[in-house]
Order: structure tokens, then C-alpha cells, then sequence
């Protein structure tokens, strides 16, 4: 919990829209779920991996802090090859 | 099998149709005695409405089939008297943990604040709800219950309905003002009238057992992912009332339906889950499939549809007869203005439109459960499983956990019932809200709000000290409770006291009310009969309120 605290990545929830009112703390969550899910509607494999691809650069240079993406590329990796933080 | 509860055989009357030959027409007639059936049928008698309930069968539902009733079911049946029944007979439970693979990786509380008078969530078997609701229904002298009495053609006209009704002793006719179909997903009256169903079908079936055992789990909903036991696939996990567990294990679509039914199937599936040493028994296993759908429109013209007749979704999220049992209470204060007289049949369509927006919201909701339980393509699973994996972690992750999101009331914020706020207001009590219950005092007796706002529609006036409320206010208010719709005033304030007007006090001795309705003195709410809201004010003003009164029930 301390290290999450240092981090200027947020993994608390996050999810919003401007002009939504919510009244169930899990809908904007879902909201972006279902959006994610539909995004790949149609789609193989191999085109569904692209998709996932372009996502995370267009989101990256969003993000733009390095620092930040950084620290999300590394969680993102944890437990995959058995690399822990 | 069926071994912890004895069915009760209802007895079956010959209908003084019959017995005299004479049609009878009579104001409202129910189709269906199942748990939402009944609902109806006891809130429009208990309103002072004469009510024929048919049913086609002699006793309860077979299974415990729906075991989930929310807080707001347990809100609207407290009103119909057999809230107490069911929750002193139910598993009360607030917590749900998931779990991925071997560890939990999810809890949630549905109810984390503390003073409300009923629980998140009970679980009992259907049976037990239908028991206790005919029991109440036969203790109503203006409720006829028909057993045996089965609905075999409908003719709708313009000024009610003409049914044919088939008994042990041949068919009779019967005639009524209102019609109220709910007689279920299969609806034989949807049918009769070649009214369509929309939605879609899940490809995935599921096999639900029930199993008595003694065994210490606490009383939460637990949900497995991918579990070692059942590799691949979901398991939920219930704790019913006598020691029954329900446990729903997901088959896939290629699964046989009647080869899993078969105790030889079913054993070694529970066996893996509980372990070898544990001694159980099948009491009741069913295998089902689901669709989310519903009809575009639950009012035809003196037909009305409420329940699975009008609507259906997955189980994910216990939002099937939970919803159906808030279909009852929003329609039935509406039938009975309209049949007094007191608001035109427009009112009705408002019924519609406020529980269409709701079964919206919960097919929404439990298509969105559905997506994540059973991921439909490879690119959805790996979604899934990485937020399960990030979610061991990760707040933001657990938040994106849905192994279903629970039945709640839905906020009817585009109601035309609604006056739009012109005050500013902190909090989510906005006007087509549910009500939060709060702990009150009156007359030095405490009692929940829920139990005392309901059933007509109220205004409840804050005010700093009840003996301070001068006699001209009074007058206003007298007024305003002479008008054609019933409306009651109750002053809330933070202390206990006499009204020289006479009206009285519900003292919010906790300051709950204040915190969760953002209310201080000068504050109005106005509450409908089916406690959601319909306006409010920061300052009292008598012209709003028969304004807002009015535009409520469609006179305005």
C-alpha cells in the first residue's frame, strides 16, 4: 500500500463522463467496460490485437508523462513470466 | 428429493360464476399468483380496491427458483405484511466475495451504512414468498383468489377485458375493467394478444442445485471464476433458509440439458466443489437458459403487464422478480386514481414509461454481468482475466469486477411525475429517487420512515421546532390536505415537540433524515405513494406543492 501511495500512476477507480450524473458506484466502470468489449465486436484475433496495440499508443501519448506509463508498464507485467514488482 | 419443505395444496372453489351462471364484471382481475401476481392483487385490495387473483395451478412455485429479494422488494412486501415473514424465515446478507481461480480477489457490502431497517439483500426460496403472500392474500375479504382457474382466451375492448376461464367444472366467462397480466416469462394472455417480446437469448446454459447440508459458510454470495473445481467455467454460491445451499454451476452451451439433470451428473460436480467428506442431499436441480428482453410498451390500453410477462433478464443480479414486485408498487397507487376517478388513464402510461426506463436498466446491467461471467469471444476472456488478475491489487480493477451487480431501485429521473428542482441540493435524493429509509421518533416511539411514507402521498416539512409552527401555517397546510388526491403533512424536525396545528412530528433523533436528504428547516420533500420523489423545496409554499401534487398524477 505504501508503494501505491508514491506512485503517480491512479489505480484507485477513475472512470467518468463529463455530464453523467451516477447514482451506483459501479456504472461508470461498466460504462467503459461494455465501450472496451463492443470496440472489439467483429473482430479476429489478429485484428483484435492491433486494435488493442493502437489503443495503448494513442492512450500513451495522452498520458504523456513517461514516469507514469512507465509504472504501468511494469504492473502490466508483473505475474506474466513470473516477474514480481 | 424435496425433502425440507411440504407443499401446500390449495383448495379449489367452484367460482359463483358457475355455481349461478351469472357473468360478473368486476374492476380489476390478475392474471398469475406468483410472487408478483400476488403483490398486485394484495396492494390493490389492501387499497381498497376489489381484486380477482386466477391461477392456473393448486399450489406454490416447484423450487426455490428465484432465492434473491433485495432491499426495496423487502420494502414494498413490508407494506403488503409479509416483509417480517421473509426476512424472519430469509438469509440475511450483505457481502459477496469473487474469486478468480484459488483466491478472492473481490468483496463487496450492499449496504455499508448503517440504520436502515432491512438488510441488502435476503435470500429465500420462492415458495416460502408465495406462501406467506396467500396467506395474506386470504386474510383480505375484498381479494377472491382462484385457484385452478386458468385463463384460456382474452378479448380486450375499449373499456376492459373479457376473459374465458377454464375450471374443473368447464369454462365461464368473466368480465373486468382492468386487466393486470402475471402470469410470466411465457405469458399466455402476451400471447392470446400477439403482443411481441424483444431482446436477445443467451447461448450458455446453467445447472442449479439445491443441496441441504449442515455447513458453517457464512452467510455471504460467493462467486468463483475459472475455480479448480469447475475449471473454465463460473459457480455461484447461496445460503437459503433450512439449510438449503443453491449452488448454479455454468455448463456451456454444448451441455445436455437432460444428461446434466441426472443425480449421477450433478453428485460429482458438488462432490468436487465440497470435498469428499461432506454429506449432503439433492433437493431440487433444474438446467436453464435466459434472454434479456422485454416488451416495448406495458400498458395496452386496459391491459396491463407487470413482472416476467412484461420483462425478463439473466439471474445475474437477482433483478427478476425483485423488479417485478416494484412493477406492483408503481402501478397500483396509479390504477387506483384512476379508478376513483381522481387522475386521468394517462397516469398509466406513466407506469410504462417509468418501469420501461427500470427494466432498461436492469437488462443493461445484467446483459453487462452476463458479458463478463460468460465472455463471448477470445479478446473478451483475456479482458476479463487480466481484470481479475489486476484486481488482487488494484481498487480500480476491483471495481471492474461484475459477477453481477445487484438489484437496486432505479432512480426514475426522467419521469414527466418529476417537478424538476429549482433549489440547490447536496446528495442523490433528487426528485424520482427511491427513498432512504432513517431512523424516526414519534410520540416517543421509534420507527423506520420507510414503514410510515407510503401508501399516499406525503409532504414532509422541516422545521427547527415543531411547537414554533404558528397557526396561519397550519391553515396553509389544512388547505392543502382538503384537496381531491390525498396528501398528508408531517413536520420533521431535529426535536421532539407538539404541533399547535395539530400535525404530526416525525423527530429525526439520529439527524439521519437531514444528512441523506440534505434537509434543514424550511425543507420540503414530496413524496409519492410508492416513496419515490416527486419534488422539493428549500421553503415551504403551498401553491408549489399542489402544483407538483398535480403534475404527479398526470392533472396538471
Amino acid at each position: 500500500m505504501k508503494e501505491e501511495t508514491e506512485m503517480s500512476l491512479i489505480l484507485k477507480p477513475n472512470f467518468n463522463e463529463p455530464g453523467k450524473r451516477y447514482f451506483r458506484a459501479f456504472t461508470p466502470g461498466d460504462d467503459f467496460y461494455e465501450a472496451l468489449i463492443e470496440t472489439h465486436h467483429d473482430l479476429n484475433d489478429e485484428q483484435s490485437a492491433i486494435l488493442n496495440a493502437k489503443l495503448v499508443l494513442l492512450l500513451a501519448n495522452h498520458i504523456g508523462d513517461i514516469s507514469v506509463l512507465r509504472e504501468a508498464m511494469k504492473l502490466a507485467r508483473q505475474g506474466i513470466k513470473g516477474e514480481t514488482a | 428429493m424435496l425433502s425440507t419443505y411440504q407443499y401446500p395444496k390449495y383448495e379449489y372453489v367452484q367460482p359463483p360464476e358457475q355455481k349461478n351462471g351469472k357473468t360478473q364484471r368486476y374492476p380489476v382481475v390478475v392474471v398469475g399468483a406468483g410472487p408478483v401476481g400476488l403483490a398486485a392483487a394484495i396492494e390493490l385490495a389492501q387499497s381498497g380496491v376489489p381484486v380477482v387473483l386466477l391461477d392456473d395451478d393448486d399450489t406454490v412455485s416447484v423450487g426455490s427458483r428465484g432465492v434473491c429479494y433485495a432491499k426495496r422488494a423487502l420494502e414494498v412486501l413490508d407494506r403488503i405484511g409479509v416483509g417480517d415473514a421473509c426476512v424472519a424465515k430469509g438469509v440475511s446478507w450483505n457481502v459477496g466475495r469473487t474469486f478468480f481461480r484459488e483466491e478472492e480477489v473481490y468483496n463487496f457490502n450492499l449496504l455499508p451504512q448503517p440504520d436502515h431497517k432491512r438488510p441488502g439483500m435476503i435470500n429465500l426460496q420462492q415458495y416460502y414468498l408465495e406462501e406467506y403472500e396467500v396467506k395474506r392474500a386470504q386474510e383480505l375479504p375484498n381479494l377472491d383468489l382462484r385457484f385452478r382457474n386458468k385463463v384460456v382466451s382474452v378479448a380486450p375492448q375499449g373499456d376492459g377485458a373479457t376473459l374465458q376461464v377454464e375450471t374443473p367444472d368447464g369454462i365461464y366467462t368473466l368480465e373486468t375493467d382492468w386487466l393486470v397480466v402475471a402470469d410470466g416469462a411465457r405469458s399466455g394472455i402476451r400471447r392470446m394478444m400477439n403482443l411481441e417480446i424483444e431482446g436477445k437469448v443467451f447461448m450458455d446454459r446453467f445447472l442449479i442445485a439445491d443441496v441441504v447440508m449442515k455447513a458453517d459458510f457464512p452467510a455471504e454470495r460467493w462467486f468463483w471464476f475459472d475455480p479448480p473445481f469447475h475449471p473454465g467455467q463460473s459457480v455461484l454460491l447461496h445460503r437459503q433458509a433450512d439449510n438449503v445451499y443453491r449452488i448454479d454451476f455454468q455448463l456451456g452451451w454444448q451441455a445436455d440439458p437432460e444428461e446434466e439433470k441426472k443425480p449421477e451428473n450433478v453428485i460429482p460436480r458438488i462432490r468436487a466443489m465440497l470435498g469428499d467428506d461432506r454429506e449432503f442431499e439433492l433437493e431440487w436441480v433444474s438446467v436453464y437458459t435466459f434472454q434479456c428482453r422485454r416488451m416495448n410498451d406495458f400498458r395496452h390500453g386496459r391491459v396491463l403487464f407487470v413482472g416476467d410477462a412484461a420483462h425478463q433478464v439473466s439471474p445475474f443480479g437477482a433483478r427478476g422478480a425483485n423488479s417485478g414486485i416494484q412493477d406492483t408498487d408503481n402501478l397500483c397507487w396509479k390504477l387506483k386514481l384512476v379508478i376513483d376517478g381522481k387522475a386521468p388513464s394517462s397516469l398509466l402510461d406513466t407506469y410504462s414509461d417509468e418501469r420501461g426506463f427500470a427494466a432498461d436498466e436492469n437488462i443493461l446491467n445484467s446483459t453487462r454481468s452476463t458479458d463478463f461471467i460468460t465472455p463471448k469471444s477470445k479478446i473478451s476472456l483475456t479482458f476479463r482475466n487480466a481484470v481479475l488478475t489486476l484486481a488482487r491489487e488494484h481498487a480500480f480493477a476491483r471495481a471492474l469486477v461484475n459477477s453481477g451487480r445487484l438489484s437496486v431501485p432505479t432512480f426514475l429521473t426522467e419521469s414527466v411525475l418529476n417537478t424538476p428542482d429549482t433549489d440547490s441540493f447536496a446528495g442523490d435524493m433528487v426528485p424520482g429517487a427511491p427513498l432512504d429509509d432513517a431512523p424516526m421518533r414519534e410520540n416517543g416511539e421509534n420507527f423506520w420512515l420507510l414503514d410510515r411514507v407510503a401508501n399516499r402521498f406525503m409532504a414532509l416539512v422541516h422545521v427547527a421546532d415543531p411547537a414554533a409552527v404558528d397557526a396561519e401555517f397550519g391553515q396553509k397546510i389544512e388547505a392543502l390536505t382538503k384537496a381531491p388526491i390525498p396528501l398528508e403533512v408531517v413536520l420533521v424536525a431535529p426535536q421532539a415537540g407538539k404541533s399547535p396545528s395539530g400535525l404530526r412530528v416525525f423527530e429525526d433523533y439520529t439527524g439521519r433524515y437531514a444528512e441523506r436528504f440534505d434537509s434543514e428547516p424550511g425543507t420540503v420533500y414530496l413524496i409519492r405513494p410508492d416513496q419515490h420523489v416527486a419534488a422539493r423545496w428549500r421553503s415551504f409554499e403551498a401553491a408549489r406543492v399542489t402544483a407538483a401534487l398535480a403534475k404527479a398524477t398526470c392533472n396538471a
